[in-house]
Order: structure tokens, then C-alpha cells, then sequence
């Protein structure tokens, strides 16, 4: 008979108790895996950006445009390989629940920036052909059922109208980490339609993406961009891609780091549950634990006895917590259409689950441990269950 | 300490103390308990029997004096020295047997030899040893809860003869047994120490169980009032 036999004996004890405590772990390690992959989504563009990208933007705000005019005088800055742009258009797709990010971009020049993006020879070159064309993500094609040479219409909310787009491409991302939610079409069918309807808002663009050949100068190439616009009526922020993407996460801040002290939070309470049962199991058999003192058990084998039984139980909450964070990410995922383009339970947070379960199993067993080994043998023989 | 002798006490003192106040227990005991001998501890209650008997097996210390089990001098270990001490050197009988009652026969037995180096065959061999030692080698798989009292306390001295201690150390064994069951038990110990020659020591109530001792010692308020044979009784 081994020690671990007799640990597993005596978890499971009382099935119902170690069952619901469990249980309570269970829920509390996939409600934190949960919390820590929405925070992980958060940051998933952070991630996904590349240290190779600059972003251009107007030095007011996001929100005001720059001149089409800007494009050639970055594509001359020293350090420059290439130079896109775009505009959020925020079109809605029949109702505004069907929510997930549109961009009128410079087909070319995107797809030679964004390499990440894979979409096929033959769509590709489709879609560069048709102006009115678009292509979308695998994610979002999926979502919505769209088919190649399926028409679909945007209500617009920034350029008002109904815009019609023929789809012409489905793009994968290469990495798992790719966002492909994203719809886009041609920022000269926006450019030329707002001629047509808007001539005061026609060329201007939104953002500038730019490839840059050395990521160790970005800083000096940045600066001598927005050098070039200084003191102009529409001067220019340059930043790295991924601190342009953590200023977009750094307005959720206060959400995240709601959502981060609830995870821990979750982590404390389950800790407090654990050590009650282990508490309650091990009070129960003091008299027992006198006894395996008397048969010569050191107080080492008792602690590891205590401490055995309450990892083993938080052990079995984690595994089974684990198991279930997996098909609850895909469910909540899907149930969050595009908000969260990456939802993916990454290793570091498996780890965490492992680490904190650990750390629980251990914390709950230090008091029981020593209340057990304080208690003289011959007062534990006396004790009844 | 005589040839022959196993236990050996010398001035024994114990008290407890509860607030400000000392209850002496055990006052001024010196006695010897000879190798392969039978003896019962009596006593009412509260006259410090299983006190000295909890002091001559280890699980607890004396205010002062010694006792020495064989060449060690149990009130000088430390309580590290005393868990290994007791694994090796003494067998423990409860009244209430005092069994792990989600481990089987077999596993009860078992459990001291965990802290032995024996390999598993081993443990298994002399697990089943002892087992048939006390008649239930057919209950090894039952679980105490589908035992009656006396085979649960035939078990748990199993347990701890399974060890071969050097002493045996019984606390009111007969004690929660019906008449029949008590005789078993006591019927059992005594074969133990006639056959194996193991130094017994028991504290009882019953005239009965102590009748199978060789030495009766009485205990009455601390103090060791004689040493009869049984023949006394």
C-alpha cells in the first residue's frame, strides 16, 4: 500500500464535500482561465503587431483626418520601404449587433505591408480588379456565410449610404494570433464615391501604415516624419504599430484591470474554500492522525499526508477546470462574434491555472498541518470523531 | 538495569497542569517489567494507569525520572527520535481499536511497515503473517466497518504485532467488547506472550482480562500501591 493510496483514500472521504469542493474549484480556475483569456484578447493585437510597422495619424486625434498629399513625402523619409493607407468606415452589416471592424485600404500596398495576411493568388488579384470588391477574414466569412461573389451591403455611419461590396477574397492568418475578423475594400471606391458625394472629405486618409527597413530606427524614422508636418494645420503622431494598438487597449485600462483583480479575487475565495474542507477533514480526524503518530509516523509524513490530500483535491478542480476552459473559450468566442477577434486560452494562462492550484492546495493545508502536529498524542487518542 | 529486564522505571513523575493549577498524575513510580512478562496496570479511573503506560510506550514525557526500554532511555529522545523509536520498538492496542476505517485489513496492518525499508512482497508476507497470526487471514480485504469489535481489534493487534515490537503496549483491549469477544482477545495475548514471548503491558479495568497476566501492578492516585501475581486476584 502506498502513501498516495491513503491520500486518495481519505479525499474522498466524504464524496459529496470533496465532490462540491471540487466542483468550486472547477468553476473558480475557469472562470479565472475565462477572465485571463479576455484580458489576453485584449492585448492579442499587441501581440500581433510588428516591430517592422509604423502608424501615421492626425496629432489631434484619431478621429481627424490627414491629406492624401502626406503619402509621397513619408515614401521619401530615410528608412521608409513602404507606405499604405486607410480609413475606418465603421459600416454596419444589416444590424448593429453584427458589430466587427471595416477599413477602406490601398488594396496593393496593404497586402505587400501585412504579410501576415495569406489570401490566394487568384482572389487576391480578383479583388485588386473589381473596385467595388472586398475581402474578409476566414472568422468573419464563416460567421456571416459569405461565399465568393456573394454581394453584401454596409450601412454607412461615418460616410452615410448603403454600400454595396462584392466579396472577392477570404484571407487566413499565418500566425494563430492573426486577427480574421476584419472586412476591407477599396479606399478608392470610399475616395471616389466621396468625390462624387462629399468632395470636402475626398482624399484624406484616416492613418498611414508604413514598412520600415531597420525596426532598431523606428524612433529616428518616426520623428523625422512628423518632423515633415510640423507646424502644418494637420500635424502628425508616428508611432510604432504595437504602441499605436496599446493605445487603443490602454482606453479599456480601467476594465482590464477590473477583469484582472476579479481573476485574483476568484483565486482567493477558492482559497478559502479548499482550506475550510481541509480544515473540516482534518479536525475530523485528529484521532487518527494521533494514531499514525503512535504507529511512528514523523510529523514530515503527517504534513505530507495533510498536505498530500489537499493538492490532491485542488489538483483534480484544476484538471477538470482546465478541461472545461477549452470548449467555454470556443462557446464564449462564439457567443462575442468580433469583439474578440483572437480568443485563444494561451499556455501561460494553463500555467497559472497549475501554479495557483498548487499554491491553494498548499496555503489551505498550513494551518490544519499545524494544528495537527501541536496536538499531543495521547489528547488526539482521546478525541472521537 | 538486570539482565533480563526489559523496562526499567525509576522515579516517574507527571502532573498536568490546567490554568494555574498542578494535578500531579503519577508520583515516585519505580518498577522493572522483565522481558516476555505479562503485566496489567489497575487501577480506578483517574489513578494515572494509562498515563503510565502512555510514558512507558513514548507518546508522552514525564515531569522527571527514566525509563529505560532496553538500553534507551525513552525520556531523553527527542520527539523525531520517539516516532522511530515507537516504529520499531512498540506495538499499540486501543480499546476502541482505533482502526483507518477506509483501509482495508490487510492496508491497516500494513501501514507500519510503510516506514520500513521492507520491499512490497515483504510487507505482504508479514502482513499476512500476522493476520493469520490472529485468524483472520479469509477478512484481509473487509474494511473495518464490515468487521465485528473483536475481529477489528484482532486486526489491531495484527497491526501491531506485525512489527515484531519489542513490547506491547494495551490500552483496556477488552474494553468495548462483549464477555465472549473479551475472552478471544485476551485468549489471543496470552498465546502472544506464551508462543512469541512478547512483553505485554496492559492497563485494564477487568479482572477477567487481568487474570491472564503474570504480575498485576495497582495504581491509586499516582502512586504504585503493590506488584501481585495473578493468584492475588
Amino acid at each position: 500500500m502506498q502513501i498516495l493510496k491513503i491520500l486518495f483514500k481519505n479525499a474522498f472521504r466524504h464524496k459529496l464535500r470533496t465532490g462540491l469542493t471540487i466542483l468550486s474549484i472547477t468553476i473558480a480556475l475557469l472562470a479565472f482561465g475565462l477572465l485571463r483569456t479576455v484580458i489576453n484578447a485584449w492585448y492579442a493585437g499587441v501581440e500581433a503587431s510588428s516591430a517592422y510597422r509604423l502608424v501615421t495619424r492626425n496629432a489631434v486625434s484619431i478621429i481627424f483626418p490627414l491629406p492624401l498629399s502626406y503619402r509621397d513625402r513619408i515614401r521619401q523619409v530615410d528608412g521608409v520601404s513602404e507606405v499604405s493607407w486607410g480609413n475606418w468606415f465603421g459600416g454596419i452589416y444589416i444590424d448593429e449587433k453584427n458589430f466587427f471592424a471595416n477599413f477602406a485600404v490601398d488594396a496593393r500596398t496593404y497586402f505587400d505591408l501585412y504579410r501576415e495576411y495569406v489570401i490566394p493568388d487568384n482572389q487576391k488579384e480578383a479583388f485588386f480588379r473589381d473596385r467595388k470588391g472586398f475581402v474578409a477574414g476566414r472568422k468573419l466569412a464563416e460567421r456571416f456565410g459569405w461565399k465568393i461573389g456573394d454581394t453584401v451591403v454596409l450601412r454607412g455611419t461615418i460616410y452615410p449610404g448603403s454600400w454595396e461590396f462584392v466579396m472577392r477574397g477570404i484571407y487566413r492568418g499565418r500566425e494563430p494570433n492573426a486577427d480574421e475578423t476584419v472586412f476591407m475594400f477599396h479606399w478608392d471606391y470610399l475616395n471616389e464615391s466621396l468625390k462624387k458625394t462629399a468632395p470636402t472629405r475626398a482624399d484624406q486618409v484616416g492613418f498611414y501604415m508604413i514598412g520600415i527597413k531597420d525596426p532598431e530606427r523606428a524612433v529616428s524614422v518616426a520623428s523625422n516624419i512628423d518632423g515633415l508636418f510640423k507646424n502644418s494645420f494637420a500635424e502628425t503622431i508616428t508611432e510604432t504599430e504595437k504602441a499605436f494598438t496599446l493605445g487603443f487597449v490602454a482606453m479599456s485600462d480601467t476594465i482590464i484591470t477590473a477583469i484582472e483583480l476579479v481573476s485574483f479575487v476568484v483565486i482567493i475565495i477558492i482559497l478559502a474554500v479548499v482550506a475550510n474542507t481541509v480544515a473540516m477533514s482534518v479536525r475530523e480526524r485528529t484521532n487518527e492522525y494521533a494514531v499514525f503518530k503512535t504507529l511512528g509516523f514523523g510529523g514530515w509524513r503527517i504534513a505530507g499526508l495533510i498536505l498530500g490530500e489537499s493538492i490532491v483535491i485542488t489538483m483534480m478542480g484544476c484538471a477538470v477546470g482546465i478541461a472545461a476552459t477549452f470548449p467555454a473559450a470556443t462557446a464564449f468566442a462564439a457567443a462575442m462574434g468580433a469583439y474578440f477577434p483572437v480568443f485563444k486560452v494561451e499556455p501561460a494562462t494553463i500555467w497559472l491555472d497549475i501554479v495557483f492550484s498548487l499554491s491553494v492546495g498548499i496555503l489551505a493545508a498550513i494551518i490544519p498541518v499545524y494544528r495537527t502536529l501541536k496536538v499531543k498524542i495521547a489528547d488526539g487518542l482521546r478525541m472521537i470523531e | 538495569m538486570d539482565a533480563g529486564t526489559i523496562v526499567s522505571i525509576n522515579k516517574l513523575y507527571k502532573s498536568y497542569h490546567r490554568g494555574d493549577q498542578t494535578i500531579p498524575v503519577l508520583n515516585d513510580i519505580s518498577f522493572d517489567i522483565a522481558a516476555g512478562e505479562f503485566l496489567a496496570l489497575m487501577g480506578p479511573s483517574g489513578s494515572g494507569k494509562s498515563t503510565l503506560l502512555n510514558l512507558i510506550a513514548g507518546i508522552d514525557k514525564p515531569d522527571s525520572g527514566s525509563i529505560m526500554i532496553g538500553d534507551v532511555d525513552v525520556t531523553t529522545l527527542s520527539e523525531t527520535e520517539l516516532a522511530k523509536w515507537r516504529a520499531l520498538n512498540v506495538g499499540f492496542i486501543f480499546q476502541f481499536y482505533n482502526l483507518i476505517p477506509v483501509l482495508t485489513a490487510f492496508e491497516n496492518v500494513e501501514l507500519p511497515l510503510i516506514l520500513s525499508p521492507l520491499s512490497r512482497a515483504e510487507r505482504k508476507a508479514h502482513v499476512e503473517i500476522a493476520l493469520r497470526a490472529v485468524g483472520l487471514a479469509d477478512r484481509m480485504d473487509h474494511y473495518p466497518g464490515q468487521l465485528s469489535g473483536g475481529q477489528e481489534q484482532r486486526v489491531a493487534i495484527a497491526r501491531a504485532i506485525v512489527t515484531d515490537p519489542t513490547i506491547l503496549v494495551a490500552d483496556e483491549p477488552t474494553g468495548d467488547l462483549d464477555r465472549i469477544s473479551a475472552e478471544e482477545i485476551m485468549d489471543l495475548m496470552d498465546r502472544l506472550n506464551e508462543e512469541s514471548k512478547k512483553t505485554i503491558i496492559m492497563v485494564t479495568h477487568d479482572p477477567r482480562a487481568a487474570k491472564k497476566a503474570h504480575v498485576i501492578r495497582h495504581l491509586d492516585k499516582g502512586i504504585l500501591t503493590n506488584a501481585d501475581s495473578q493468584n492475588t486476584l
